[in-house]
């Protein structure tokens, strides 16, 4: 083969290995690391994972929110109001999260089925909705 | 009166972009010396216009004229002068405007350096970003309005998000911007050289400063931001792969990608169509990151159910770009054919190595950002990407990188013989291998006291000794070229600017490795409920909480808190991290409390009142009766000040080097016209 095309053929074989290892690798975490986004309702009903981790969101439940004394352990409800999810955090809850303010909880479903969030987000200005959370209210509104 | 002046003067410098854009291009294709003369006074007179335009609306902010609706939006009468001015890119309309300003000025900067360059070049340069222009001006006179009116016009104003009433955050768009727009520059030295039918080693020459120059400021924009997000969102963290900080990383990714290959098409005359590209590319993806943070489409893809003008109008803007310019590539495909041999063991497999790894990262964040955008706007669901996924590609990708840069440095040009490159590089293997390991047991038994045998001393191990070897085959380098002098100071005079700007921006790199990897593993974060006059341990600090009181600023109240740092039974600083409650946009706000050093932070910040009620649209006067009990974070995070550092280490290398004599283009033509001069007279 001429030698010009021989190290073209090299160059371009090891560039397609390389990719190609690359863009598996990518695809495989990527796989692992979507987070699929489910309503209080779908939760209640058992569509979430109870093995990785997910989003759920809601409104914050009037009157929900219990702390514990001793420590920053917090937890609260949150309803698409038709259902409730219990969620359980032990962090600084974030400066917007307010009662019957729309939040989005990142986190897993522990053995008992309680939520255990690792993270709550309650972004943007006090009259920001969470799309997905306005979707889903308005899901069950129409139900 | 003011507003609609500036209205008026938007819609002139329109006039103006048209001017300066399909005349000299006609010109160009025609060989009219008259119309391609046009492209220059018209660029100065849209500069003019896009100047007064935001002036007026600069004027509108400071006069708090609330019957202008952006002005009502994003102002108050309470609002500090400071932001005031920085309150006019606050927010969608005015920020496009400052994207149309600064397209203006650096249209103006190409008009006032380019005096080396021929005059048809130039008009085309001028005449693409000419269009780019009037589609920016265009999007914002039919659907971003700032100079909007409205009736009645409220008593006071709503007030700037509190968010961006901070300095950084203020000076971080249009730093960003800079960069941005920039690299149109780039874009438009690419299409103009399309357009000519001509791409050449000197063409590369004309546009290495343009991108340099943008890279620089991106580079800066970005760390700033990072830097913001950490003292400002309040949590500690420096990088979160948003959609918005991926928006902005992706272009820089590509441009340095850019800039490595047009060193390479500057130098070795080829890489052509890679370079081409990659220009292509980086202004695109800066095109859209700015729609993707400016359209709303990040809030909701179905926002555009109710406003779809803007988003048809990007996706259309993007697509005359992009396609334009890769229809015209096609076209031209011919003046890239390479005559330029090198062999596979060269520097310039590895640049193109460099330059594929950089667009691949850049890639795989596109791809985690728009993923989720794509599967709403076909209503297959919701979905977010984390950020493991973006961490888990940044690091293999990453460590061929660094690798790659101590070789690619060290190997020769067009032809290297593997053993002499082995050679080369034995000695900076074994002494990076040596050195970062000893460094990174220092630091891991002595500063972090973590045990030797974990998975954190391997990381620190293998992030200390890439940073070693950047900095000895870079150290390396330089000594090289000493070697065969006797007066070793006059060799150092003699290396060109531009390998010590090279040098500089690499030891950045090397610095920015070991911030991030030295921070993500051995920074500690506690969240603790402390009442007064408790305390908290934390990497050998004890932190006492001293309690709670009011403090009045000019538009918010807050809780400020006392919290005593001392180490080894001594003081060391007093900090007083705040809550604060905006009162017109009924936000609360944490400005955390940080002890900033080279080597460490220590940042605090106040959660919430523990043991009042969780309605945190008040704060409550603390009374007797509340126990003063708050919720507190307290970080430790080690050489996070080095990851900034190692941006500015980059950026000051980029402009060393940019300010090597052999962009001085004005020069080089006096040296040609001598030539010529001499040639003519026969001398």
């Amino acid at each position: 083969m001429h030698p010009l095309r021989k190290k073209r053929l090299i160059i371009i074989s090891l560039m397609v290995a390389g990719i190609a290892t690359a863009t598996g690798l990518a695809l495989y975490s990527f796989s692992q690391n979507l987070m699929f986004y489910y309503s209080p309702s779908e939760v209640v009903a058992g569509k979430a994972p109870t093995t990785h981790a997910f989003r759920v969101g809601g409104l914050v439940l009037a009157g929900s929110v219990k702390r514990d004394p001793d420590s920053v352990r917090v937890s609260f409800d949150v309803t698409d109001l038709k259902q409730n999810v219990t969620i359980h955090y032990d962090n600084i809850l974030p400066d917007l999260f307010r009662e019957g303010q729309g939040i989005i909880a990142l986190g897993k479903l522990n053995a008992r089925g309680e939520f255990i969030a690792d993270d709550v987000l309650a972004k943007h200005d006090e009259k920001y909705m969470p799309p997905e959370v306005q979707a889903s209210l308005d899901a069950a509104k129409e139900k | 009166m003011i507003p609609e002046l500036g209205n008026i003067a938007l819609i002139l410098a329109l006039c103006m972009a048209v001017i300066q854009s399909v005349l000299p291009i006609t010109g160009t294709f025609t060989n009219n010396q008259a119309l391609i003369r046009l492209a220059r006074p018209a660029a100065s007179l849209q500069l003019t216009f896009m100047v007064i335009s935001f002036a007026c609306l600069l004027y509108a902010f400071i006069t708090h004229d609330f019957s202008v609706r952006y002005v009502a939006e994003n102002s108050n009468t309470r609002l500090p002068f400071i932001y005031l001015v920085s309150g006019v890119w606050g927010a969608h309309e005015g920020s496009l405007l400052l994207w149309a300003l600064v397209l203006s000025i650096w249209t103006m900067m190409v008009n006032l350096f380019s005096r080396g360059i021929p005059e048809d070049m130039v008009a085309r340069v001028l005449a693409v970003m000419g269009l780019i222009s009037i589609g920016f001006i265009l999007f914002i006179l039919l659907t971003s309005n700032p100079f909007a009116r409205q009736f009645p016009v409220p008593i006071d104003g709503f007030d700037l998000n509190p968010l961006l009433q901070d300095p950084g955050l203020a000076i971080h768009p249009p730093m960003l911007y800079m960069g941005y727009v920039g690299f149109s520059v780039a874009f438009a030295f690419a299409i103009a050289a399309m357009l000519q039918g001509k791409l050449d080693a000197a063409w590369a020459r004309w546009a290495r400063p343009w991108t340099m120059a943008s890279w620089i400021f991106l580079t800066l924009g970005i760390a700033l931001g990072s830097w913001w997000a950490y003292y400002e969102l309040g949590w500690g963290g420096w990088w979160f792969w948003d959609p918005v900080e991926n928006a902005s990383f992706m272009p820089w990714l590509v441009g340095t990608g850019l800039l490595h290959s047009l060193a390479v098409t500057d130098k070795r005359n080829t890489f052509k169509a890679w370079t081409v590209l990659l220009s292509v590319l980086a202004f695109s993806l800066s095109l859209l990151g700015t729609f993707l943070v400016r359209s709303g489409v990040l809030t909701s893809v179905h926002a555009f159910a109710s406003d779809p003008a803007r988003g048809v109008f990007i996706l259309i803007f993007l697509v005359i770009v992009v396609g334009g310019s890769l229809s015209l590539f096609a076209w031209r495909a011919s003046i890239f054919k390479n005559n330029v041999r090198f062999n596979l063991l060269s520097r310039e497999t590895f640049m193109l190595l460099n330059a594929v790894l950089f667009v691949v990262m850049a890639g795989f964040i596109l791809l985690g950002t728009l993923y989720p955008l794509l599967l709403d706007a076909l209503n297959m669901g919701k979905v977010s990407v984390g950020p493991p996924y973006f961490n888990t590609i940044f690091i293999p990708l990453g460590i061929p990188i660094v690798l790659i840069l101590g070789i690619g440095i060290t190997a020769r040009w067009k032809q290297d013989n593997g053993s002499r490159l082995i050679k080369a590089l034995r000695m900076p293997m074994i002494l990076s291998v040596v050195l970062g390991t000893v460094t990174a047991v220092v630091l891991v038994r002595g500063v972090f006291t973590a045990e030797l045998a974990s998975f954190k001393f391997i990381g620190a191990e293998l992030a200390l000794i890439l940073a070693w070897w950047i900095v000895i085959n870079s150290g390396k380098l330089i000594t090289d070229r000493l070697k065969n002098r006797d007066n070793k100071m006059s060799g150092l005079q003699l290396i060109p600017r531009a390998v010590y700007g090279m040098t500089v921006a690499h030891i950045g790199v090397a610095v920015f490795v070991v911030g991030i990897i030295l921070t993500s593993l051995f920074s500690i974060e506690k969240d603790v409920r402390l009442s007064n006059n408790s305390s908290v341990e934390l990497a050998g600090y004890e932190f006492v909480f001293e309690g709670v009181r009011n403090v009045l600023g000019p538009n918010y109240q807050a809780a400020e808190g006392r919290v005593l740092v001392r180490k080894d039974d001594k003081d060391l600083v007093l900090l007083h991290p705040q809550k604060r409650y905006y009162p017109v946009k009924q936000n609360t706000m944490t400005e955390a409390a940080i002890d900033a050093s080279l080597w460490r932070d220590l940042f605090v910040a106040l959660g919430e009142p523990l043991g009042g009620s969780p309605d945190k649209s008040k704060l409550e006067p603390l009374d007797k009766s509340n126990t003063g009990a708050w919720s507190v974070r307290v970080y430790y995070k080690p050489f996070i000040r080095w990851i900034w550092l190692g941006a500015l280490i980059m950026s000051i290398g980029g402009f060393i080097s940019a300010t090597d004599k052999r962009y001085r283009v004005r020069k080089l033509a006096k040296q040609l016209n001598m030539q010529d001069n001499e040639v003519a007279t026969g001398a």
